[in-house]
């Protein structure tokens, strides 16, 4: 036990030692294996959702900001196609400077035109193509490349989280000239200015890339090259680590999974962990009776023993944090110490469950009502944190029922409002509030408010959050926002936040955990030790 | 002899028919919508506006019998389309797997047949003796053991005790015989042992049987050579349920799944008919699953759990034909094996 103890305690440091281990002289050559537990549907980011693609695919491409790949917060936008950037005083017009000798992967120069088309492709799709990221960009007015090395974008009103948009890590950048010959040519082939050259994809098996050796950043890669093995069982996953057929697998590890991996192979692995930026969410469907009260919605947050949960569950679950909406420890994150003022976040469990109990019977609420709690057919984290809040809530006198639903079906469940309590989710590429709060804003506005209510009052914190330039202004709405959606209303239930593990090879050097499965993928920066 | 081939041939055409209609119209009611899972999956942004263009797109926007009359003319034209999830051809798809489950069910039978004839021999010879004892019992722990478990002690014995684990991508033989045998050799050990006891149990008792037989008797009685009634007289035609079934498993092990997707599909007659079989093929799926094999049974799991309709009617058809195709060669081995088959 004691060895055990001392074994996790020794990876785990190891890891939290990685930003700074980066700062070792990387060493060049070498191959990269890892393991994705999902297949990319196409290669176009612009449309797709899954981190299938982006593990595998992004190592070819750039955007024209990223994420700091040092950056544990993985909020920190730094340049990447554009090498700097400037914001108009109204907040309106952001201009980017683009980098010069830059060359896609076919040897043709990379301009503003290039830029300006793959955004017009996400903002602005025609007619036939789909831009799941369409939404995002609704505040962008005009997009223009005024020069070979300037892109321009004008938007209709200032915007908090626009520079993170620019980041985002499925906005890769394509060649304009394909766009204009085929919209859709990107969901069959690959060409991007990355750090890595496609050399083979066999579907449902691996996705091989080599080094770029015109990499435009000088130095970079230090791998000679990759090779992503498509595999999605967690069992075969953690095979393939042990047996050190592959070096790391990049979403995440269940804390079991962890200890095995740590316990076979001692200072041969590295474990990394971070809070992670996706979250269970419980809707409650305000057009079901009793749920459209908001003395049964508060009751059923109250009955919620979060720290004695978060115990529990984190040691068999890839959940962990208290937090509200935004990840603990985040720029716009409510402190621990506020945070217990929220209905249902306090420490003391009994006095908050009398409540529960007193609420329940004012809204005429029998003792052993029941409903059903309808949950997504994916056994991590969703059953074990599904049997937890069935427990949790039986102490208020509530007998609920646990219905598990196909994945495929699921959505259609959700959105088609066919519940009265359902699990819910939301995960982000990157902790910004604009990203994780548009879910929540009336139902006529959201197309994922599940819990299906109208309340303008929360659209219009909302707006006033993501267009206040201030960050201490922005911080007052969203804490009135947080307060209005899970304290005063309680439209959604917020469970416990996700806890990302990656346990890897020792050998692997230059990567660095954030709360995102989404970033940090483009490898330029990760090399091999001997 | 080729009138029969000839007719069993064109009595193929209205099974496979059949099977098109219903696995077309069955996947459409079944509830879950590709465009919903692949852009409202994990996005808060989804637009209708798009998941109505992506539908548009793939042609779920049309009535169900024009979506029927495409396909239809497509498999006429021997286009099978693309599939919904990746766009890529369905014949590619399929292809890249092909290979792989082939030579895995070939192994499998392989390893099956070479415990399966000799065990069951043996022990209706040696009939309730200590060996029969054995062999019943090695044959019944290999019907109670899914393979896949089978598979998982492979991989930790390996694991533990050699520190090694089989490669986890796919190489054909003829590029390297080496490591293709390294990765394929433990999953067909892992299911030939379980379809070996379905086998050995099945030889033993036909064996039992024709060896009563008076034709038996009479040529012990004649003095012929043991040897010579075993294998001429007795094997040969103790061999007719034997093929079956390893032709059955054949069958089963190039399908993969049928079952595991046609329960996620929740198509409730096809499961039916299919739960009798339902242990051997999950046991492949999750096997391909636990050796990271990139099989036609893992294909078909994804394209159900997608909801790849164009891609799960293709591999239904294509497991369609291939029990068809393997009861047809059964039929003709049958009439071979027994002269009064083929004059009736």
């Amino acid at each position: 036990m004691l060895r055990r103890f001392l074994l996790l305690a020794t990876a785990v440091l190891i890891g939290a030692a990685v930003p700074a281990a980066a700062q070792e002289k990387p060493r060049y050559g070498g191959e990269l294996v890892f393991v994705v537990p999902s297949s990319p549907p196409s290669y176009d980011a612009h449309r797709e959702e899954t981190f299938g693609t982006i593990h595998p695919i992004a190592p070819h491409y750039n955007t024209l900001l990223r994420t700091d790949p040092t950056d544990k917060t993985g909020a920190k936008v730094v340049p990447d196609l554009a090498e700097s950037w400037t914001i108009s005083k109204d907040g309106r017009t952001y201009t980017l400077k683009l980098r010069h000798g830059v060359k896609f992967h076919d040897g043709s120069e990379f301009t503003s035109k290039d830029a300006k088309a793959s955004y017009d492709k996400i903002v602005n799709p025609p007619a036939g193509v789909a831009s799941n990221r369409k939404g995002e960009y609704v505040d962008v007015e005009a997009i223009q490349a005024p020069d070979p090395y300037t892109v321009v974008f004008r938007l209709k009103y200032p915007s908090a989280s626009f520079l993170n948009s620019l980041a985002s890590p499925w906005n890769w950048i394509y060649k304009a000239d394909i766009l204009a010959k085929d919209m859709r040519w990107y969901e069959q082939n690959v060409m991007g200015t990355g750090p890595f050259l496609f050399v083979e994809h066999v579907k449902g098996s691996h996705w091989v890339g080599k080094k770029n050796p015109n990499y435009w950043d000088k130095g970079k890669p230090y791998l000679d090259g990759y090779r992503a093995i498509f595999m999605t069982d967690s069992a075969a996953q953690v095979a393939a680590i042990r047996g050190e057929r592959a070096m790391i697998q990049f979403r995440g590890f269940s804390p079991v999974e962890r200890d095995t991996l740590v316990n076979a192979l001692g200072p041969k692995i590295t474990v990394q962990e971070s809070a992670w930026n996706c979250v269970i969410l419980v809707a409650l469907n305000h057009e079901k009776k009793p749920f459209d009260d908001r003395r049964v919605r508060k009751a059923l947050t109250l009955a919620l023993d979060r720290y004695q949960g978060s115990t529990a569950l984190s040691k068999i679950a890839i959940v962990k944090e208290v937090g509200g909406v935004q990840v603990p420890g985040t720029k716009f994150a409510t402190p621990a110490a506020d945070l217990e003022k929220l209905s249902g976040y306090g420490h003391d469990i009994n006095k908050a469950r009398a409540e529960a109990r007193r609420l329940l019977k004012e809204a005429g609420v029998p003792d052993g009502f029941s409903f059903v709690y309808k949950n997504r057919g994916i056994p991590m984290p969703y059953e074990p944190l599904g049997v937890w809040l069935i427990d949790q809530w039986r102490q208020i006198g509530l007998n609920v029922r646990q219905e598990v639903i196909e994945a495929a079906k699921y959505y259609s469940e959700l959105r088609g409002g066919n519940f009265e309590a359902a699990a819910d989710f939301q995960c982000g590429y990157t902790v910004d509030p604009d990203l994780d709060l548009y879910k929540f804003e009336s139902k006529d506005v959201s197309p994922s408010n599940y819990s299906r209510y109208v309340d303008r009052t929360l659209d219009e914190l909302y707006e006033k959050q993501g267009r206040a330039t201030d960050a201490e202004e922005r911080k007052k709405y969203i804490r009135e926002f947080e307060r209005r959606l899970l304290d005063e209303e309680v439209h959604y239930i917020y469970t416990l936040q996700w806890h990302r593990i990656v346990p890897h090879s020792s050998r692997v050097h230059g990567w660095t955990i954030t709360p995102s499965h989404y970033l940090n993928q483009q490898l330029d920066t990760v090399w091999l030790s001997e | 002899m080729i009138r029969y081939i000839v007719k069993r041939v064109l009595l193929m055409i209205p099974t496979l028919l059949s099977v098109a209609v219903l696995v077309f119209f069955l996947m459409r009611v079944v509830p879950g919508d590709i465009v919903e899972l692949r852009f409202a999956g994990e996005s808060s942004f989804a637009q209708k506006e798009s998941l109505d263009k992506e539908r548009a797109r793939l042609g779920l926007d049309q009535p169900m019998w024009k979506q029927f009359a495409s396909w239809m003319g497509g498999i006429l034209r021997f286009d099978f389309g693309t599939s919904m999830w990746t766009g890529a051809s369905i014949l590619e798809e399929v292809r890249l797997r092909f290979a792989l489950s082939l030579q895995l069910a070939i192994m499998a039978t392989f390893i099956a047949v070479l415990l399966a004839i000799p065990l069951g021999v043996l022990a209706a010879l040696k009939q309730d003796t200590w060996v029969d004892y054995v062999v019943r019992i090695f044959s019944i722990a290999g019907l109670a053991t899914p393979s896949f478990w089978l598979g998982i002690m492979f991989i930790l014995g390996l694991l533990i005790v050699f520190h090694w684990l089989p490669p986890m991508v796919y190489t054909p033989f003829w590029q390297n015989p080496i490591q293709n045998l390294a990765q394929l050799i433990w999953p067909a050990l892992a299911v030939g042992y379980r379809y070996s006891a379905v086998a050995t149990r099945m030889t033993r008792s036909a064996m039992l049987e024709v060896l009563r037989e008076d034709y038996i008797r009479t040529a012990r009685a004649k003095g012929l050579w043991q040897q010579l009634i075993l294998s001429r007289h007795a094997l040969k035609n103790a061999m007719l349920p034997v093929l079956t079934i390893i032709a059955l498993e054949f069958a089963f092990l190039m399908g993969g799944l049928v079952v595991h997707a046609l329960k996620n599909a929740m198509l409730p007659v096809l499961t039916v008919i299919a739960l009798e079989f339902a242990f051997l093929m999950g046991g492949l799926v999750v096997t391909e699953q636990v050796f990271n094999l990139n099989g036609l049974g893992l294909l078909f799991v994804e394209a159900v759990a997608h909801r790849d309709y164009t891609l799960t009617q293709a591999l239904v058809l294509l497991v369609a034909f291939v029990f068809i195709f393997v009861n047809f060669m059964v039929d003709l081995a049958y009439a071979w094996i027994d002269p009064r088959i083929r004059l009736r």
